[in-house]
């Protein structure tokens, strides 16, 4: 399989084969350090929009390579300022960087750039749309804790209708004949066309706002924060802040190998209390997004084939 | 015989019938045809036994392809073309919803980057046809025939 020079943008680009030879790849770079595999190479991190560990974490998985970083952090000090558009600018950029990962407010602005650069871009997310690294590095997650990613019964909680990370994690675990509970408040739920193309797909989900209910059948539980950001109304926001708070209290009413996982940041979603025991992985997702973004980086600039 | 007479007005080019009639001047945008040298006509208001009204363009000069007249297949879907040479029809074509829809619609979602960034040509992919649903090549959100607005 031939990487080189594709672009990162969507989870939808990838065939399943695709994505196990992503994962295959990472698992292969958590083993080697591979220290030199970048040597000479420029990955341009361009970051319109606040982010720690997206950012912080492509600009380690390129310098753990050997590779350098450079980049923003936040667009008040570029030309877009000065009324630059997208496409002028990755015109420029990519005569500056071998590799540009990209995260941006506007919906398709990856897709964008990467029609404006000849260099390969990835997606390190665009608006509520997608953030592939990130869904690729929750799958990498479920088979290290799980040791699979065939027939798993997965619960998605909290903001299911504004959060990106969990749309593009269901299409990704499509592929692998789960079984969804999506546990939300009805104003919170799944859009409906997510709804439908699982039914197309004859996946198998379960609608349900109380976690309870439903919490004993699950292998893993993936729980998301409330984003106060995608809420016009701030009223909404204040009244489905908090609505789920996963405590020990939960640990009577699972199955002993059940794992919790979390985009991160937590709000309040995750209490501390559940941090020490064998059920939370949260942590070290995060910490698998080094062995991910390093796999891509490799991969799109030809070093692995 | 009112109709065959309507088509024959022009010695060569391509005459397109049955738009509805309150779309005729749309149809002339999408088409872009502000270049062409040779006369266009178009006529509105007219009788039709299956439309009511209906609207008809002609173009002298200009043979329309497949490819061109399908970008008319969202305002009008039972629009034909027909390509004259020497005031004798010399092919029909029935417009057909084309697989990806470029720079027609709009995308419903303010958040897109069509919506925000200069000149970026919007580009969807039909999902369905019937009813019309498509995918947002940049946002990927999905849009329904109630949400689809022209540029």
């Amino acid at each position: 399989m031939n990487f080189e020079n594709r672009d990162i943008i969507s989870i939808h680009d990838f065939s399943k084969d695709e994505l196990l030879y992503i994962l295959k790849t990472a698992k292969s770079m958590e083993k080697n350090p591979n220290t030199n595999l970048l040597k000479d190479k420029i990955l341009a991190n361009l970051f319109f929009e606040p982010s720690t560990r997206t950012r912080l974490s492509f600009a380690s998985a390129m310098e753990q390579l050997g590779g350098q970083v450079m980049g923003f952090a936040t667009s008040t000090m570029t030309s877009i300022k000065k009324g630059e558009t997208l496409w002028d600018t990755l015109k420029m950029i990519q005569a500056y960087a071998d590799v540009i990962a990209i995260r941006h407010p506007l919906e398709g602005s990856a897709r964008l750039a990467a029609e404006s650069s000849s260099k390969p871009v990835i997606n390190a997310g665009d608006g509520a749309n997608q953030h592939p690294t990130q869904t690729l590095l929750d799958l990498y997650t479920i088979q290290k804790v799980k040791g699979k990613l065939d027939g798993l019964h997965v619960g998605m909680l909290g903001d299911l209708k504004y959060g990106r990370t969990v749309h593009s994690l269901v299409n990704a675990l499509s592929h692998f004949k789960p079984t969804f509970y999506f546990i939300a408040p009805p104003a919170l739920q799944m859009p409906q066309t997510y709804l439908d193309e699982l039914k197309e797909n004859k996946i198998k989900f379960v609608i349900e706002s109380n976690l309870m209910k439903v919490s004993k059948k699950l292998d893993v539980l993936y729980a998301t924060r409330i984003q106060k950001e995608r809420f016009a109304d701030p009223i909404e926001y204040e009244k489905y802040k908090g609505i789920y708070k996963l405590d020990t209290s939960l640990l009577k009413n699972i199955k002993k190998d059940l794992k919790i996982m979390h985009p991160l940041p937590r709000v309040d979603e995750i209490d501390k209390s559940l941090d020490e025991t064998e059920h939370a992985v949260y942590f070290e997702q995060a910490a698998n997004g080094i062995h991910v973004r390093k796999a891509l980086l490799a991969l799109v600039l030809g070093k692995v084939r | 015989m009112k109709k065959e007479q309507s088509i024959s007005a022009i010695k060569d080019g391509s005459v397109i019938d049955h738009i509805p009639n309150n779309v005729a001047l749309k149809v002339m945008d999408i088409l872009d045809l502000k270049g062409i040298r040779g006369m266009i006509s178009v006529a509105t208001n007219l009788s039709s036994k299956t439309m009511g009204k209906k609207g008809i363009i002609k173009i002298s000069g200009k043979d329309l392809t497949k490819e061109e007249v399908d970008k008319i297949a969202l305002i009008a879907p039972h629009a034909t073309v027909n390509i004259i040479k020497n005031y004798d029809v010399k092919s029909k074509i029935n417009v057909a919803i084309p697989p990806t829809i470029k720079n027609i619609i709009k995308c419903s979602n303010p958040n897109c980057v069509t919506n925000n960034e200069k000149n970026v040509a919007t580009k969807f992919y039909v999902l369905e046809k019937d009813p019309l649903k498509v995918r947002c090549h940049y946002c990927e959100r999905n849009m329904e025939k109630e949400d689809i607005s022209l540029l």
